[in-house]
């Protein structure tokens, strides 16, 4: 017998399920091991994991990684963790815990010994593979046993059940569920939500038996077991996985004679006491108010209760709620609170069917409408989080309830983050709330990593992930703007007013804007914020060259020398090949000029050449070879115009329906050197096959058998964006008044470096709003658009050319002002018959 | 330049000419090579035309990339300092004393430059 070394307290936790582990990692969150010397027992030979995830184990998932944490943490925490050894009684007189392995003595004893899988009194229940489906263990031998089937039967058609099932498809198993209720997951769903659920899952390959009980499990013909059914039916299958409800591991707790449920379960009160003040109980195992709480969420709020118990606290357990959101064999379910709508006397409902998508949602709400009682979805739980708040926090309902459950369409109410009370709770398993939540990020927290990481939200079942980052994103955005609406210090005003300052006001110049609306805080010097964005915006509004003296202070490097900088300080050079479309003596001259300059070659995704390497010196050079060549700038340094990519064709192409090439470089020509927020991309394809790739960009463009089809706001990159369509058959001058005036209001209207794709997602009133102003003319803006957006083309001029016959524009190409070497330190080496930077 | 005269003597330190207002480009940047005692450097000169300190000459090599580049980055002030805005990861520099607003460490070198007429004068 072992006995406590030191003065501390000997805390015996006999369990390490989920719950038992949650309970540890509250105790030592609290400091409780100052306290206690702790020492769990676990039956099984893993330590903790996630059982939540258990059919993701034929997914790929080892144990290891299905672990609740390291292999040392209890060590590491001072926890004594025995596994594999199995507590088979409690000596409440002598205060020992008697184990297959010896005797522990102990001043608090937790039980978080779970439940087990019940197993239907049929005969036969006892052969050979008639297996459950519960532990990691169980999980080999459900495999073992698949090796040699070709089909597996499920009885119980519930969550779990549906979770084997899914399991033994994952095992490439012929599988069957058999419930004995009339649908599936009975008490989730009701009958038509029960039907739909049966139809997707029977559309998966999975056979759904409803409505039979089975009466004897005997030697089959063709296959191992033949199940008979109450009606003597039969089912033959190779293996049986009983999945039918769990019962709690309450025999310890029986045989020390505590106080139990009539239908088993250790009595608990509100502080996880047993009738036995020095055992707790939590968990499955636990009875609460005649209720035993299946679920993972409800068990770490016990643990936290008992955690607090154990410290001398006041914290209670009161109840926890049991709504779910569960993805079944890939089917969405869930169920809010009184999903059945059976409770209160004049509870009315909402109900959404459809049978195509396959999709129901139901709404139990109060006799008056206002508050949401329950709720039941199968096939799309993307209204989940939001319902799940209203119920949650009793939030008023909507004036019109139903457009909760209706189908999504833009402008449907969703109950944005904005709207949650601080006390909203948004992590269920380990009760966090939106409070919570606002003060980590007051407290520093920058994103949603150090959130989860400060206030373990969204890692427990992980349902509550996307509220969560919505939850975050909106704080976080609320705190940014609230900090500061304005682009900079210089300005106290965003880059949509400032836009429409210099356009209203006919503002030609950077120094006319500070001094007449800047800041009177600063020196007026701006900024490397607000000098590009200014220069930006009167290059949209009067398109004089940037190379202007009154302009070139305002650009970024790369458009004040029209090339792009490299991390050595060298540029890049990029001519404009609209549409991609180049002769081969032009292709001839890039050679050239590349070879005479010692430059590094590569293609764009753009369908154009960079040349690399290229001195500041040089640049001047460069360029006049390519402008005596044809070439003209590219604007790949600017936020403006790139490319309009473009396949080959009706010209060539044996499916084209258009000449994508040539509307490419109309397009290309027709908006080069329009100055935007952010650059712009875009594609022609001349069929529907798409090979120009036009559904990434934010101008794409794919030709019809009667026109053109316009998409707009696409984006590839960091966060991809497929273009939405936008008008369709278009003809070629409807396509191009149409780009005008869309052009034109992303420029009016965007934020800088705000590309066309994150414009529209924040835009208020979505695509519809965007259709409506460009389509419609609903704010009566459109001539004002296409003039200005003419003034632009009408007074576009290669920069280049403006620049290499002006000596003054051409005083800053120089190495230095006062010595002709160029840049010794700029060092290359050769690299796959290139150079490239040492 | 009396004064400046006189100093020079004491630090060792002398003016030299660097080159004219016509090779500085207003608001903006140029580079220039100049020989110190300590060997050869590139020098960013800023011209802020009408403010109070006209001429400003601090090192042309970004201390966060390696490259010459500082002269083409964009000038502007910052809580009532001007700065330079480095071109290549855009972090800012005091033109006063080059100290780096991002991190405290890490200052470029500076120069004292004036005008004497319409020649830049740098003391090295």
């Amino acid at each position: 017998m072992n006995k406590p070394q030191s003065d501390k307290q000997q805390l015996i936790i006999i369990g390490n399920g989920m719950v038992g582990h949650h309970l540890v990692e509250q105790l030592i969150e609290r400091g409780a091991t100052e306290q206690y010397r702790i020492t769990v027992f676990g039956e099984e030979r893993h330590r903790a994991y996630d059982r939540v995830h258990l059919s993701e184990y034929f997914a790929g998932r080892d144990a290891q990684s299905l672990a609740m944490c390291d292999a040392d943490f209890y060590a590491e925490n001072g926890i004594e963790l025995r596994l594999h050894e199995t507590v088979t009684a409690l000596d409440r007189d002598q205060g020992e815990v008697i184990t297959d392995q010896g005797r522990y003595a102990y001043d608090r004893v937790v039980l978080a010994t779970g439940s087990y899988p019940f197993v239907p009194p049929i005969p036969g229940n006892d052969r050979e593979n008639c297996l459950v489906y519960r532990t990691l263990d169980d999980l080999d031998d459900i495999r073992a046993a698949a090796e040699k089937a070709t089909t597996g039967v499920v009885v119980g058609g519930g969550l779990l059940g549906l979770e084997a099932a899914n399991a033994l498809r994952g095992l490439d198993l012929d599988t069957a569920v058999v419930e004995f209720a009339p649908r599936l997951m009975p008490m989730q769903v009701d009958t038509e939500g029960g039907e739909l659920l049966r139809e997707k899952i029977e559309a998966l390959g999975v056979q759904v038996l409803t409505g039979r009980a089975t009466q004897q499990i005997e030697d089959g013909e063709a296959s191992f077991h033949r199940m008979v059914f109450q009606d003597d039916k039969v089912l033959e299958t190779d293996l049986i996985v009983f999945s039918a409800g769990i019962r709690p591991r309450d025999e310890l707790a029986r045989d020390a004679a505590l106080e139990m449920g009539e239908r088993g379960g250790v009595v608990i009160d509100d502080r996880c006491l047993t009738s036995d003040p020095a055992i707790l109980a939590i968990g499955e195992v636990a009875l609460w108010n005649n209720s035993i709480f299946g679920l993972v969420a409800p068990g770490y709020q016990m643990a936290k209760a008992a955690a607090d118990t154990l410290l001398g606290g006041e914290l209670t357990f009161e109840g926890a709620d049991m709504s779910t959101k569960l993805k079944l064999l890939g089917v969405d379910v869930g169920a809010i609170g009184d999903a059945h709508g059976n409770q209160p006397p004049g509870a009315r409902m909402f109900r959404y069917l459809d049978q195509i998508k396959q999709e129901y949602r139901k709404l139990v709400v109060s006799s008056d409408g206002k508050k949401l009682l329950g709720a039941m979805l199968v096939g799309d739980n993307a209204t989940y989080d939001t319902l799940m708040q209203y119920y949650s926090n009793g939030l008023e309902l909507p004036e019109d309830p139903a457009a909760l459950i209706l189908p999504s369409t833009e402008g449907a109410p969703t109950l944005g983050a904005d709207a949650l009370p601080d006390d909203a709770t948004i992590c269920s398993c380990h009760n966090v709330t939106k409070g919570s939540i606002c003060a980590t990020l007051d407290a520093g927290a920058t994103d949603l990593g150090s959130v989860k990481a400060s206030t373990r939200a969204s890692t427990g079942c992980g349902g509550c992930a996307a509220l969560l980052k919505s939850v975050v994103d909106h704080e976080l955005e609320a705190r940014g703007v609230e900090v500061d609406q304005s682009i900079c210090e210089h300005f106290a005003h965003t880059r949509q007013e400032l836009f429409d300052i210099v356009r209203v006001e006919g503002i030609k110049t950077f120094g006319e804007l500070v001094e007449k609306h800047g800041s009177s805080q600063t020196e007026g010097l701006g900024c490397d914020i607000c000098k590009p964005a200014v220069a930006s915006i009167l290059a949209s509004c009067f398109n004089e060259p940037i190379t202007d003296a009154a302009h070139i202070p305002l650009q970024d490097t790369n458009d004040t020398f029209m090339a792009n900088m490299q991390k050595n300080g060298t540029y890049s050079v990029v001519p404009r090949v609209a549409g991609g479309e180049i002769t081969p003596d032009k292709l001839v001259v890039l050679g050239q000029v590349a070879q005479k300059y010692g430059l590094y070659t590569k293609i764009t995704g753009g369908q154009r050449i960079d040349l690399f390497g290229a001195r500041l010196e040089d640049l001047p050079d460069i360029w006049g070879e390519l402008i005596e060549a044809g070439f003209e700038t590219g604007h790949a340094y600017g936020k403006s115009v790139r490319t309009v990519k473009s396949c080959v064709g009706s010209t060539w192409c044996r499916y084209g329906v258009q000449d994508s090439v040539g509307m490419a470089i109309r397009l290309e020509h027709r908006y080069k050197g329009l100055r935007s927020p952010h650059k712009l991309k875009f594609a022609v394809s001349g069929c529907t096959r798409e090979c120009a790739e036009a559904q990434s960009k934010d101008i794409g463009v794919i030709a019809t058998e009667h026109g053109w089809n316009l998409y707009v706001c696409g984006n590839g990159g960091m966060r991809p964006r497929h273009a939405e369509l936008f008008a369709t058959d278009l003809d070629d001058d409807q396509l191009i008044r149409i780009i005008d005036r869309f052009l034109m209001f992303y420029v009016r209207t965007a934020d800088r470096l705000q590309r066309t794709s994150v414009w529209r997602e924040n835009l208020e009133g979505g695509l519809d709003y965007l259709k409506e102003v460009v389509l419609e003319d609903s704010l009566g803006i459109n001539e004002e658009l296409e003039a200005q957006m003419q003034t632009v083309i009408d007074n576009y001029e290669c920069e280049w050319a403006g620049a290499i016959n002006d000596p003054e524009k051409l005083k800053r190409f120089r190495s230095f002002v006062n010595d002709a070497r160029p840049d010794p330190d700029i060092i290359v080496t050769e690299e796959r018959g290139q150079l490239r930077p040492a | 330049m009396n004064s400046a005269t006189a100093e020079a003597s004491t630090m060792t330190q002398t003016w030299r000419p660097l080159c004219t207002k016509a090779d500085l480009v207003p608001h903006s940047g140029v580079a220039a090579w100049i020989e110190t005692p300590e060997g050869p450097a590139q020098v960013a000169l800023f011209y802020l035309p009408g403010h109070a300190t006209e001429l400003y000459a601090v090192d042309h090599r970004d201390p966060f990339s390696g490259a010459n580049v500082i002269a083409r980055g964009i000038v502007g002030d910052l809580s009532g300092a001007p700065v330079v805005a480095s071109p290549i990861y855009k972090q800012h520099f005091r033109l006063d004393d080059g100290h780096c607003l991002e991190d405290e460490a890490v200052r470029l070198r500076c120069w004292t430059a004036c005008f004497k007429g319409d020649q830049v004068m740098i003391r090295v």
